[in-house]
Order: C-alpha cells, then sequence, then structure tokens
C-alpha cells in the first residue's frame, strides 16, 4: 500500500515518519513514533483516552487521520513534564490521587490543559465540561475535578 | 474523617501509623506521566495481529468450515481452528478441581453462544487479520436456543452444554447448593406475616476503559513472553499450561498494570490462543479486544434471580428464611458454578435466623458466559436481602434501621450453615450510621453491642 510522509512537531521535537494512507494518529503516535502516552480505549471516539492536543485544541487521536497533521504541533501527555519536574496538572493529579488503573489520566490531563490554556480560572462546571468527553471507568471524577481546580488555583497563584 | 476508638475499647491496638494519613501511590506517578507500560503500549518488530471469527447464533451445529478464502487474503499468515489446540476442551477452575472441563478454545462442531470464537486468524495487520476473517466461511445448522433459566431447568428445554449433560451444574451437593437449618416449614408456621418476594437482574458488563488483551513474544528457546492485562497471573499460566500442554517453565507472565479489570479480566481467553499462534508462526502475537467485543465478548456479571421467602413476627424477629437462587452461567461455567455456591452462603445475610432454607443453582443458557465481577454471587443477593428487609419492615410497621438492629448477628450466634458468629461488628457499623446518616433510633438499640449481648 502506498505510504505517505508525515511531519509535525512533537513535545517540541521534529517527526518524520512515513505512514499508510488512512493511519490514525493514535496509530501513528504509538506504534511509530513510540509515544504510548495517548492509549486507545474505544478507537472510535468516545472514550476520550487518545486525546491530544494540536496547535492548541484538543483532538481525538483516534479519529484524527495522521496525513492532516503536516506541519501540526502535537503535545502529548508524556511531553508535560520538564527535566523530570511535573506539570502543575501533574502534579495535581498525583496529591490529588486521581489516577487509579491510570488509563484515562493521560486524555484527562490533555482534556484539563486546554481548559487551562483557555481559562485559566476555570470554574467547576467549567471542568466538568471540559472533562464530559473522558470517561473514567474506575468512576474517580471528583478527585479529577478537584485536581484541576488545585491546578488552575496554582497557575494563578504563581502568574500574581 | 474521624476514627471512633471507643468501639471495641479492649481489643484495640492503637499502633497505627496508616489510617487517616495520604500516602502517594506507587504507581501514580507514572500515570500522570503518561509512562505506565500497559500490555499494550509494547510493540514488537514483526509483531503479527489475532482476530476471531465468531459464532453469530446463540446455538448451532458446526457443518463445516471453510478457510480457504481466507488464507489467501494478503497478509495472512496461519489460521487456527480447533484441531490446532493441544488441550480443546477446557474450564479454569478444573485448578481447584471444580470440573468438567466443558468449554472450547475453538469451537469444535457446535457454538453454544453468540460471539464464541470459532476460528482464529493471524496477519500482518490488524486490518489484514479482520480483513480475511470476513472470508471464513462456516456453515451451521442452526439450533433451538434457550435463554431464560427457568425455561432451561424445565424437562425438555434445549441441551446447552453436553459436557455437563443437563441445564444445571451437578454440585457434590446435587442440582444446587444447599443450606440446611432448623425446620424452616415451622418457623413459616409460626409466623405472624409471610412475604415471598421475586428479584432479577440482568447481565453487568464491567466495560474497562483498556479492553482485554495481551502480547506475546518468542523468546527463540520454546518459551514465550505474555505481556497480558489478566488479573489473574498464576491462574492464567496455569490454564495456558493446561491449555497447550506446555510445562509452566515455558511461559512468561509479564503483568499486573491493569487498565482497569473489575473482575472482567479473570477468565483465560486471550492468552492461550496467542500463545500457540506465536508459537506455530514463530513470531510476536498481539490479541487485543475491540471495544466492541469488550462490551458483547467478555464475560459479564452473571444475570440471577433470587426468590426470597420470609416469615417475621410483629416484635420484628425473622424468624425464617427460604430463598432460590439462580445464577445464569451463560454456555459455560467460568466462574459461575463458585458464584451460585458464594450465593447460598450469603443468603442469610448477616442476620440470625433461627430456620433457614437455601437452594442456589448454577443454570446454563445460550447467554453470553457469565464469570467474575466485584464481589460476584452475593451483591444482587444483598440487593434482594435488603430490598426484603426494607419490605419486611414496613410490613410490620417498625422503622427498618431499627428492624435490622433486632435481627443483626452477633459473636456466638449460630449462623446458618453451622458456624458460630465470630468477630461481627454489625450493631456498631449500623450505630454508627444512624449518626452519620442522623437517623436516629431508639436508645436500647444504640446501647448494643456485638459481643456483649443482653445490653
Amino acid at each position: 500500500m502506498a505510504k505517505v510522509p508525515v511531519q509535525f512537531t512533537l513535545n517540541g521535537r521534529e517527526k518524520a515518519e512515513f505512514v499508510e494512507g488512512g493511519t490514525t494518529l493514535l496509530h501513528a503516535l504509538r506504534d511509530k513514533i513510540g509515544d504510548t502516552s495517548p492509549k486507545g480505549g474505544c478507537h472510535q471516539g468516545t472514550c476520550g483516552a487518545c486525546s491530544v492536543i494540536i496547535d492548541g485544541e484538543l483532538k481525538l487521536s483516534c479519529l484524527t487521520l495522521a496525513e492532516t497533521c503536516n506541519g501540526a504541533t502535537i503535545t502529548t501527555t508524556s511531553g508535560l513534564a520538564e527535566a523530570g519536574v511535573l506539570h502543575p496538572l501533574q502534579r495535581a493529579f498525583l496529591d490529588a490521587f486521581a489516577t487509579q488503573c491510570g488509563f484515562c489520566t493521560p486524555g484527562m490531563i490533555m482534556a484539563a490543559k486546554v481548559l487551562l490554556d483557555h481559562t485559566p480560572n476555570p470554574s467547576r462546571d467549567d471542568v466538568v465540561e471540559a472533562l464530559s468527553g473522558n470517561i473514567c471507568r474506575c468512576t474517580g471524577y471528583e478527585p479529577i475535578i478537584q485536581a484541576v481546580l488545585t491546578a488552575a488555583r496554582a497557575n494563578s497563584q504563581n502568574a500574581a | 474523617m474521624e476514627l471512633r476508638k471507643s468501639y471495641f475499647a479492649d481489643q484495640r491496638k492503637d499502633g497505627l501509623h496508616e489510617i487517616g494519613q495520604g500516602r502517594p501511590r506507587l504507581d501514580s506517578p507514572g500515570h500522570v506521566m503518561g509512562k505506565t507500560a500497559y500490555f499494550a503500549d509494547r510493540n514488537f518488530p514483526g509483531m503479527l495481529h489475532l482476530k476471531m471469527v465468531r459464532s453469530p447464533h446463540h446455538h448451532a451445529r458446526i457443518r463445516s468450515i471453510d478457510t480457504s478464502e481466507a488464507e489467501k487474503h494478503p497478509g495472512v499468515v496461519k489460521i487456527l481452528t480447533a484441531k490446532d489446540v493441544p488441550h480443546n476442551v477446557y474450564t479454569i477452575l478444573i485448578l481447584i478441581q471444580i470440573g468438567p472441563e466443558d468449554e472450547t478454545v475453538l469451537a469444535d462442531g457446535k457454538v453454544r453462544w453468540k460471539g464464541e470464537a470459532v476460528v482464529a486468524v493471524l496477519a500482518e495487520t490488524e486490518r489484514a487479520a479482520q480483513e480475511a476473517a470476513a472470508k471464513v466461511k462456516v456453515n451451521y445448522e442452526v439450533l433451538p436456543a434457550v435463554f431464560d433459566m427457568e425455561e432451561a431447568l424445565k424437562p425438555g428445554a434445549p441441551l446447552v452444554n453436553e459436557y455437563h449433560g443437563q441445564n444445571y451444574y451437578l454440585y457434590d451437593s446435587g442440582e444446587c447448593r444447599k443450606v440446611r437449618f432448623g425446620d424452616v416449614e415451622a418457623g413459616f408456621a409460626e409466623a405472624d406475616h409471610i412475604l415471598e418476594q421475586s428479584y432479577q437482574s440482568s447481565p453487568i458488563e464491567h466495560a474497562p476503559t483498556e479492553t482485554t488483551g495481551c502480547v506475546v513474544v518468542p523468546e527463540g528457546n520454546d518459551r514465550f513472553t505474555c505481556y497480558t492485562n489478566t488479573q489473574a497471573m498464576f491462574f492464567t499460566l496455569d490454564n495456558a499450561s493446561i491449555i497447550l500442554q506446555m510445562p509452566g517453565s515455558k511461559l512468561h507472565f509479564v503483568g499486573g498494570t491493569v487498565g482497569g479489570g473489575f473482575g472482567g479480566k479473570v477468565d483465560v481467553i486471550v492468552e492461550p490462543i496467542a500463545i500457540l499462534g506465536a508459537k506455530l508462526t514463530g513470531r510476536p502475537v498481539c490479541f487485543i479486544y475491540s471495544r466492541e467485543e469488550e462490551m458483547q465478548i467478555s464475560s459479564p456479571r452473571a444475570a440471577e434471580k433470587v426468590v426470597i421467602k420470609d416469615g417475621v413476627m410483629k416484635d420484628g424477629r425473622i424468624v425464617a428464611r427460604k430463598v432460590t437462587g439462580y445464577t445464569d452461567a451463560g454456555a459455560y461455567s467460568r466462574h459461575s458454578p463458585y458464584g451460585a455456591q458464594k450465593g447460598a452462603a450469603h443468603y442469610p445475610g448477616p442476620y440470625t435466623i433461627p430456620n433457614v432454607w437455601i437452594d442456589t443453582y448454577c443454570v446454563y443458557t445460550n447467554r453470553t458466559p457469565s464469570s467474575a465481577m466485584r464481589g460476584f454471587g452475593v451483591t444482587i443477593g444483598d440487593f434482594a436481602l435488603e430490598v426484603q428487609m426494607d419490605k419486611l419492615a414496613r410490613l410490620i410497621g417498625m422503622d427498618p434501621l431499627e428492624f435490622r438492629f433486632i435481627n443483626a448477628y452477633r459473636d456466638g450466634d449460630m449462623k446458618a450453615h453451622h458456624q458460630p458468629t465470630e468477630g461481627a461488628a454489625l450493631i456498631e457499623c449500623m450505630q454508627e450510621a444512624s449518626r452519620a446518616a442522623n437517623w436516629p433510633v431508639a436508645e436500647k438499640y444504640m446501647a448494643m453491642s456485638s459481643y456483649k449481648k443482653g445490653a
């Protein structure tokens, strides 16, 4: 099958791959590039575990074709920590016991990051709305909501 | 959270260091950084993908299987049928001597539920495996099916599973698990009121976010590494060893990281056939359920039916309880004979009742095999029992919480299974619940104790 060249920036680094036409970004990231932080829970856009940030917007990588990402800037949860220092959201998830099995966590953190990037001081309702596309089957939603609110407060204190 | 130390003060050792403390989870840093390695996060060069051809019928004889077209499909490497599996008929609880072996790894001559695995296709890509699976031709003769437990137990019902010979699990105690204590009919005769109610539940899917699966890698020395999200590592290893007729020393299982299980990942379904595929092709094999398979194929919690008949006195004492429980195993045993047995042990509830009669049946139907899930065998029973307790309290015009104090078991009480109660704390839990829920009960109940009778 014909291969298509794909080039994008992933977590600050240039990446180039040849993929088969129709390859999803999730498949390209996980199986070609080796970034397994986006997870495949349903492969049909319903669970949110594969969420990544493409050019500042939250996207489901299982429904995004890799070939449409040429020139894009992509962020995944594995790229958030800098020099081993956790991102405030990661710190807050850790401190708030907002992980259980951990499978939904990278997608949750992506959704939360896009929220805080656009809305630095979200209300609880804003957080619930922002996470509404991400399923936590361990049903740990409350600690996750608290973690996002805590991270928002930490951010605004740092900015002040 | 408040830690109450007044309860069981003479039994307490208060050298507690963990309760009330926040301790970081060891696996959480990996989760938040996206570094935790789940089985599907492992990718190996030349890895094949396994897809199953599944039965579209609830009950059918297999007349023939034709894989010739599928074999020609580009990318197909190997196709497996029942004859390729060294020990094709198995049952997982055989490890604890609960037989007979009643389930096929790949269907042999018959399918007993819609979705049953018939043919395994191994191909270079997931897509090729899926396309080739669609080209496997299976000729079925559809048979009558039975989906209702009571129908299945009637004479003349279609026989679901020939390895059992009847549509129920035959325990050493007979057609059901039995508990007999006191004289239940005498209890009903003396009761002021009798209440008989029937409770039913549907199957429940665990729906983990990470679907069931494994990745198997040949180590080149006839030994195989199996990365799996099973919740039951050694159980799976031992069953794989039986099914594959390979010593356990040839099988290296790596796991423990599970993206949600809830009991849904304790059956031994994906590993043996994936290891067999790796053995016969010499290549790594990935077998991972699609979301649809997870929802439709993986074992749910069993459907249950619970019929409870209670005799109760006006003063609140339950004097007789008769329970008939039915657990829908689906087409195969898996963990359900054990689930039904747990029900028998559980149905008296945490109550002291002098006359008890319990029968629990593990029933076979042409439904998806059910298995473990969070307190299977007792959770639905607890729903039925506690709804029944509320109804009984209403029947005699008593507060439902006080009604439970009257019947709560306490240390020294003889349980229906002829074991004396030890270490009971139900009274104390209910006292705390009464305070926490602001649901006051009479002072005499707040003065009761699980181990100081007559308070």
